[in-house]
């Protein structure tokens, strides 16, 4: 598999701390850059099945822009993403910057789509369908996407949100949910597609304080299962309970990776100190 | 007297153009012999009066050829071809009666196809009949764009002034005076060629009466058959001068198009005078007039009862409440129709709009550029043009590329393709108020763009534009009058013909307007209705 024989180049040391398993997440030198303004300045870094790992950094440093690459949501001006064995890079022949021909990107939208078969999302605003109940929420993508009989795709659904913990609001209407409910049901929505690797999008920057933890505490619960999961997050308790490692990003680049008590106790790059300072 | 009408009518001029309606003509002759015996039996006496053209259509109507159908506007009052006033569901008129017995020349079974006044020549290039009149005149200009028969009818324009007032002595006496006259006629140019008359030009002849009424004009100058009808009934009015002018009206045919059929029609009037059944339909009308004797050379007396003219002022005069309450009843099952067309056709263009509008919608906002930009050019050309010229092109304008539509289709096709205009650019909005999240979030859990579409963004967006939809029905409602300029008969040509016909702009306006409201209140419960239901999930539930 292309995945596990590539070498890592740029700012990633080589794999995570504990490399040596299998990494299901291989980025490898993507740059993106909207008009003249470089936004990713060639990021690589792997992880391995199971693991955790929040990206922090500060606002702006392009921290959403790296995780909506890895789902192809959007498109990579150089380098490449391989998620479970499925490559999505630029298509070849097109230079950084200029725009991709219509078959470029046609094949650009199908690799994406087979990518996404295995990565689930998870935004900060939550942003279910206000017009169908939590119940059909999780219900629709299956059924949409894989052809899913709707018995089952229901049966599931109403596993997942009694997992985690909304049984009881199954015919609940988004705007009827807190913000807590609403980011766990986007999170058993994203589930329902039986991904195998979860991205979060600060999933609780929008939650009363008070809301944090439930939606936390889910995470959690899918790392004991054995999800992999990429965090975007300025929550630095979690990032540091949680994490199998936090990888510090600044300015479109990666500064450090490291293991999550290393790098709160002992940051090896004076930026990430001077980042850290704030919240220790 | 009303009794020896109602026969006439019911067999001289309702027969005929009934009869391609039923399955056979042999059946319509049944149904004539029977009328006949039954009316022969109970009132003998009336069926004397009854005219030679009546009589004639009765008995020997077995019409073998093809349906002749002349176009007309059944708006346009007495005594030319217009509503009933004892049975508004029939057209009567002297020219109705013409018709029949032209018919009866030919061998062929005659339909009116009903036409505004001013399309009535275009109607004819566009096929709708094969024949037109309404007291069409026969001059250069009209001459210019159709064939026309000899005259059937001579005449000339009539002075009315208020009783009581200074009688004027010809065209010269009315300079400095305002005068009113029908817009396009020939006496409205014959009154502007005089010079120093202030020609006041109206649609509706019953309009420049009561204008001449309530002193807002000095005088009218109009067709003699018109002041007959109109003016010479009305105790305040009175005629007034020697005849102005000299009118011939003429049957128009396709510009040299069917020269045997124009050469069959010449015939028929021609023995039609010749044998009296012309006089004798005119005496009917209280039509024939020295003119007419001096031009067919006919100096015989009256030969027919003028029953029709008697029965017209009869069921036209001012009435006590309770019988004009009769009268509004008797209007319901014709205005129930024209209702239902209202609603056939608004209800048609609406899902039509709808469609449209939406694929107009979805092109400008997920379409691309290419597609954006075209949608882009429909809407606003759509917008920018009014409603009636696009209603208008597309009846009569389309044909001259070949594509002839029927005037339902067409009407239709227009408020539809019009309505759809603003449709799309009201499902715009609605799908760019769907948040771009939303669409994000279904990619995300891997749908296709058109997956997304269809199953988030496109039922949000409609949930949002539902009520602006419903306001646009209720207009579309209003605006479906427009098609009655494609000889459509709806609500509002219907009030046009029955107010025409009773000189009650008033009481039927009321009735008229009701209706509407009527029609459009169904829809604005269902859409409070159908907001309710469908906006679960994007308003607050109260718990
Ligand atoms: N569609 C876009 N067009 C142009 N610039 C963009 C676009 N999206 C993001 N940017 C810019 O790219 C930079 C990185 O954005 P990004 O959202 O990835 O930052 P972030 O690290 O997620 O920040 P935050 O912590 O505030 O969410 C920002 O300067 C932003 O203004
Ligand atoms: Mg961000």
């Amino acid at each position: 598999m292309e995945a596990q024989s590539a070498g890592v180049q740029g700012a990633a040391p080589a794999g995570g701390p504990g490399s040596g398993g299998t990494p299901i997440v291989r980025v490898e030198d993507v740059r993106k850059s909207y008009g003249p303004v470089d936004i990713l300045k060639g990021v690589s870094f792997q992880i391995e099945e199971g693991d955790l790992v929040s990206i922090i950094g500060p606002s702006g440093c392009g921290k959403s822009t790296l995780l909506r690459c890895l789902n192809g949501l959007e498109s990579l001006d150089t380098g490449v993403i391989d998620i479970c064995g499925v490559a999505l890079k630029r298509a070849p022949g097109g230079k950084a910057g200029a725009k991709p021909g219509a078959n470029a990107e046609a094949e650009f939208a199908h690799a994406a789509h087979l990518l996404r078969k295995n990565v689930g999302m998870v935004f900060q605003s939550f942003n279910l369908f206000p017009h169908k109940t939590l119940l059909e929420n999780v219900m629709l993508a299956p059924i949409v996407v894989k052809g899913t009989a709707k018995a089952e795709a229901e049966a599931n659904a109403e596993r997942l949100l009694q997992k985690v913990g909304l049984g009881e609001r199954l015919d609940h209407y988004p705007i009827d949910l807190s913000g807590g409910q609403q980011q766990r049901g986007a999170i058993a929505r994203a589930l329902a597609m039986a991904p195998k690797v979860m991205l979060y999008d600060e999933p609780t920057s929008a939650l009363d304080p008070g809301l944090v933890d439930e939606v936390l505490d889910v995470m959690k619960e899918l790392d004991r299962e054995g999800m992999t999961q990429i965090v975007v997050t300025h929550e630095m308790r979690f990032a540091r309970d949680a994490s199998d490692y936090i990888i510090y990003m600044e300015k479109g680049e990666i500064v450090e990776i490291s293991d999550e008590d290393e790098m709160f106790t002992n940051p090896k790059d004076p930026r990430t100190r001077q980042f850290l300072r704030r919240f220790l | 007297m009303r009794l020896a009408f109602a026969l006439r009518t019911r067999l001289g001029s309702a027969m005929p153009s009934a009869a391609p309606h039923c399955r056979s003509s042999r059946l319509a002759g049944l149904w004539a012999a029977l009328l006949l015996s039954f009316w022969a039996l109970a009132f003998g006496a009336a069926a004397r009066a009854e005219t030679p053209a009546a009589a004639s259509a009765a008995s020997a109507s077995k019409p073998s050829g093809p349906p002749l159908r002349y176009g007309g506007d059944g708006t346009s009052g007495a005594p030319y071809i217009f509503k009933d006033p004892a049975d508004p569901s029939r057209t009567v008129g002297f020219e109705v009666d013409i018709m029949d017995e032209i018919g009866r020349h030919l061998g062929r079974p005659v339909v009116f196809v009903q036409n505004d006044w001013s399309n009535l020549i275009p109607g004819l290039d566009a096929g709708l009949y094969d024949v037109a009149l309404s007291g069409l005149e026969i001059t250069a200009a009209h001459q210019a764009a159709a064939d026309f028969s000899i005259p059937y009818y001579t005449t000339f324009g009539q002075i009315v002034i208020r009783r009581g007032e200074m009688p004027v002595d010809g065209l010269a006496d009315l300079k400095g005076k305002s005068v009113g006259t029908l817009k396009s006629s020939q006496m409205e140019y014959v009154l502007k060629q005089a010079g120093g008359i202030d020609v006041r030009s109206y649609d509706e002849e019953i309009d420049a009466y009561s204008d001449l009424k309530l002193k807002r004009i000095d005088a009218t100058v109009m067709d003699f058959p018109i002041a007959v009808y109109y003016a010479q009934p009305d105790r305040e009015l009175q005629f007034t001068g020697p005849p102005i002018g000299r009118i011939a009206y003429g049957i128009a045919l396709r510009k040299g198009a069917h020269p045997e059929l124009l050469a069959q029609i010449n015939t028929a009037l021609s023995q039609m005078s010749v044998d009296g059944s012309l006089h004798a339909i005119l005496d009917s009308w209280a039509l024939w007039s020295p003119v007419m004797a001096q031009v067919t050379g006919d100096a015989k007396p009256m030969i027919a009862q003028p029953v029709n003219y008697e029965h017209f002022v009869e069921a036209t005069q001012p009435s006590g409440w309770r019988a004009q309450l009769d009268r509004y009843a008797r209007f319901l099952p014709q205005l129930g129709w024209a209702a239902l067309m209202t609603m056939e056709i608004s209800i048609l263009s609406m899902v039509l709009a709808v469609g449209l509008g939406a694929a107009l919608a979805l092109a400008r906002v997920y379409g691309g550029t290419v597609l954006d930009r075209l949608a882009q050019i429909y809407i606003e050309v759509v917008r920018g043009t009014p409603l009636l010229i696009q209603v208008l092109f597309i009846y009569y304008g389309l044909p001259k590329i070949g594509l002839q539509l029927d005037p339902f289709v067409a009407g239709v096709l227009a408020l539809g393709l019009n309505y759809a205009a603003y449709e799309a650019e009201n499902y715009r909005a609605g799908l760019l108020a769907v948040p771009r999240h939303q669409m994000e979030a279904a990619v995300a859990l891997n749908m296709t763009e058109r997956q997304a579409l269809r199953n988030v963004i496109i039922p949000q967006a409609a949930r949002m534009v539902l009520p602006p939809t419903t306001n646009d029905f209720i207009s579309l409602i209003k605006d479906s009058s427009l098609v009655s300029v494609i000889s459509l008969v709806e609500l509002t040509k219907t009030y046009e013909q029955i107010s025409t016909t009773y000189y009650d702009y008033f009481g039927t306006g009321i009735l008229v307007a009701a209706i509407y409201l009527l029609l459009g209140l169904p829809f604005v419960r269902l859409a409070h209705w159908a907001e309710k239901h469908v906006s679960r999930g994007m308003t607050r539930s109260s718990h």
